[in-house]
């Protein structure tokens, strides 16, 4: 499960013909200058914009021969800026969870009955993770979600998306921090 | 019933003396209106003789093609107007608007001429057909054209949210339903509002003008509240009409949230 392929992918101007595989249990980290399209090519995958060509498929199958709700289940993706439902914490998981047709499990340490839009940006960053990892994802698209945590919450965020890896998930993560590849131990993309 | 009194153009000249009540203010206050509420004077006056005309010609006419073509014309003004008042525009919503408009005034006229009236004339009567539907499509507009703005807006403003959904396996009915019911809510509150108000804070325009004509005050309180139930409905199928078509316009095939169709005008 969760192994990735992009072949020829288009949208100018900002990226062409591009070709990606992500394998199963893969942590990829996606680099470029700002304006290079990277948050645009995570959203592309998760198939919420649209590209001018090329095809994406998820364990050899063609993301058209997928309904976009299923797809967009299989292959996760975590926002740029965190956005919140109205509502607390739990009501947050919650919503999500029922979507996904999942338990709600509570979002680790954060308080369920926190109003979800009244927390900080790094409160609002650990349950945008929390989130995308219900319900078993195949791949995640991370889009800066730990540049607001501390060292000590981002190597939280860090080792939860390494043991999704493990399981066999793949992650594509867009992150200005230029370590983080290295302490993954995860290969660089650059765009 | 008590007789008509017949209302002559110089009892309108007259009537036009209060308008100067306007100018007045306009002139102490230095408001700078006097060329707008010329306009809108003559406006008015001109808009009026000409609906006189025509509905004096649509009355001497037998069939239902005068009706339709007065239905069309009037659903299209009113379906471009229910756009044009807007903050935001997406390709395609004025036929959709348009469409809306039609259907919903469409709908609401014949069961009230079909079921609730039951004139013995024709369905298409048009001394029944055209005021019913006049009053129908001119309150539609309003919760439309609000309706329709609250949508885009919605879209446009909480796309963050809307995606949060859609990234999460919602269908796109799923993610739209917040946004929906919000612009629903808005198309909706006014006649809800005026129905609350009417009678004791207003005396509404149509009943005003029956008892004007002679009409026995039960009577015209009868068609007053016929007449609000009418409005209410066509109102309520309008909203949800052009608050389902802005969902179809701003979403692709692939159920993906597509703002870049959606142009923000200047205000």
């Amino acid at each position: 499960m969760g192994s990735l392929e992009v072949r020829g992918l288009t949208r100018a101007p900002w990226w062409r013909d591009l070709d990606l595989a992500l394998k199963e249990g893969e942590i990829a980290v996606l680099r470029g200058p700002s304006g290079s399209g990277k948050t645009l090519l995570l959203r592309a995958l998760a198939d919420l914009d649209p590209v001018d060509a090329g095809e994406v498929s998820l364990d050899g199958r063609a993301r058209e021969a997928t309904a976009p709700p299923m797809w967009r289940r299989a292959v996760r993706y975590a926002q740029q800026g965190a956005p919140c439902l109205p509502g607390t914490v739990e009501e947050n998981v919650a919503a999500v969870a029922t979507l996904l047709n999942v338990s709600p499990t509570p979002a680790p340490g954060l308080d369920p009955r926190a109003d979800a839009g009244r927390l900080s940006g790094g409160e609002a960053q650990r349950l945008a993770l929390h989130r995308a990892l219900l319900g078993a994802p195949k791949v995640l698209l991370l889009d800066e979600v730990t540049a607001a945590l501390d060292r000590d919450a981002a190597a939280e965020a860090e080792a939860r998306v390494q043991a999704f890896a493990r399981e066999g998930g793949s992650v594509l993560w867009v992150s200005h921090d230029v370590a983080l590849a290295q302490r993954l131990g995860a290969r660089e993309v650059s765009l | 019933m008590i007789a008509t009194v017949p209302l002559a153009l110089t009892d309108l000249g007259l009537a036009a003396l209060l308008v100067l009540a306007n100018a007045a203010v306009d002139l102490v206050l230095r408001l700078g209106l006097g060329r707008r509420l010329l306009l809108a004077a003559v406006r008015a006056a001109v808009q009026l003789a000409l609906l006189g005309w025509v509905l004096g010609l649509v009355f001497e006419t037998e069939g239902p093609g005068a009706v339709l073509l007065v239905t069309l014309v009037m659903a299209t003004v009113a379906g471009v107007e229910a756009v044009r008042r807007g903050s935001r525009r997406v390709p395609g919503i004025f036929a959709a608007s348009i469409g809306v408009m039609l259907v919903s005034s469409f709908a609401v006229t014949s069961y009230g001429l079909l079921v609730v009236l039951d004139i013995p004339e024709p369905w298409y009567t048009p001394q029944y057909a055209v005021p019913l539907l006049g009053m129908v499509l001119g309150n539609a507009l309003n919760g439309i054209s609000l309706g329709l703005d609250a949508a885009l807006e919605g879209f446009d403003e909480d796309r963050a949210r809307v995606e949060l959904l859609l990234a999460h396996g919602a269908t796109r009915r799923e993610a739209a339903a917040p946004v929906l019911r919000r612009a629903a809510r808005r198309g909706m509150i006014p006649i809800l509002n005026a129905m609350i108000a009417v009678g004791v804070i207003s005396v509404p325009g149509m009943m005003t003008g029956q008892l004007l004509a002679g009409a026995d005050p039960e009577t015209a309180a009868r068609y007053q509240l016929f007449i609000l139930f009418a409005i209410a409905g066509g109102v309520a199928l309008g909203t949800i009409g052009v608050v389902l078509a802005a969902e179809r316009l701003v979403f692709d095939e692939r159920d993906r949230l597509r703002v870049d169709r959606i142009r923000r005008l200047e205000s």
